[in-house]
């Protein structure tokens, strides 16, 4: 199935108005979907037999920063049955009190268990529901993002080499 | 000298500390430590074309308690960090680091969050060998220029001190 047909296979199911943004670029589609009903659009695409996304191909983040919304998450998906590919993007911005969060996609895809802990981890993005939210790359001890835009590449004093020391 | 050919020179006579000093260096184990590309360049040393058995080292211990000598090869993270002065840690006195390549020298072209700039920041090191990687005859090189420091040491009467504090706690 092509990619146009599969965008509208998400587009009569979910409306017009789940689809927020389409974008070619080298006869690649990438559909940006609203962050609500990401999981509901995952589960869809992976269990319509004639879509059947069985596989994530990996899941990831990228900081538009200083646009908003701020953050944009990637989910790559592959058939291993039809032999098709598919881009889902989804936009998520900063509450005023604390960090973005969408819902976490491990319950429809268990491969994205550990590639939202390092979209977590390095975006400072929450990923609700996920069944073990830990750091998966950084120390323990570190509280920065450091893939955030406005990160500066050689660290600051919040990315000391070791954890504080007991006293 | 009189004694030895006194007895038909079936005897060597040698200070002590020139004699605990040469055993030392004649059969330098290494610990069996990889972190990065640099490694490969090590195990290249170890093996048959240049051999470290010539030198008495071929035994890389899996052990740190066995092991005199911590080549630290290739890029320190930060998370990896802990673990490295731990391993150091259970090293048993007399213990040398050898710091392997321009990552464990200075942290290399990685000036970046993640990345240990030097390990001499953590471990006290005996020698530097720069190169990205160091091909395995500058390991050797460094090698050589070690047994050379430990050969100069005063082992008996003012032996070395290497200790560091314990990471973490």
């Amino acid at each position: 199935m092509n990619q146009e047909a599969i965008k509208d296979r998400l587009t009569a199911k979910f409306g017009q108005d789940a689809v927020l943004d389409t974008t070619v670029f080298r006869d690649q589609l990438s559909v940006t979907v609203i962050k609500d009903k990401i999981r509901e659009i995952c589960r869809f695409l992976r269990d319509e037999p004639d879509l059947f996304f069985d596989f994530l191909s990996f899941v990831g983040g990228v900081d538009k920063h200083p646009q908003t919304p701020r953050f944009e998450i990637v989910y790559q998906l592959n058939s291993s049955r039809h032999k098709h590919r598919f881009r889902i993007k989804t936009r998520v911005e900063e509450t005023a009190d604390g960090l973005a969060s969408i819902d976490s996609v491990v319950g429809v895809w268990a491969t994205a268990d550990w590639h939202e802990r390092e979209t977590a981890e390095m975006y400072g993005i929450t990923f609700k529901d996920h069944p073990d939210p830990r750091k998966l790359l950084l120390p323990e001890h570190w509280t920065v993002f450091p893939l955030r835009k406005d990160f500066p590449l050689e660290g600051t004093d919040d990315t000391p080499d070791l954890p504080p020391q007991k006293i | 000298m009189a004694i030895e050919r006194h007895l038909n020179d079936t005897v060597h006579v040698t200070n002590l500390e020139w004699f605990v000093n040469w055993s030392r260096k004649s059969s330098m184990w290494p610990l069996g430590f990889g972190l990065a590309c640099c490694a490969l360049e090590m195990i290249a040393t170890f093996v048959s074309r240049y051999d470290l058995a010539r030198f008495g080292m071929e035994v890389a211990r899996p052990s740190p308690r066995h092991a005199d000598l911590m080549i630290v090869s290739g890029t320190a993270s930060k998370k990896m960090i802990p673990a490295v002065r731990r391993i150091y840690e259970q090293m048993a006195e007399p213990r040398w680091v050898i710091a392997m390549g321009a990552c464990a020298c200075t942290g290399g072209i990685y000036k970046n969050y993640a990345v240990v700039q030097g390990i001499d920041r953590h471990l006290p090191v005996d020698v530097y060998i720069p190169g990205c990687p160091p091909r395995p005859e500058a390991l050797l090189d460094g090698i050589l220029q070690l047994h050379a420091k430990v050969m100069k040491e005063q082992s008996i009467h003012n032996p070395r001190v290497t200790c560091v504090k314990v990471a973490g706690e």
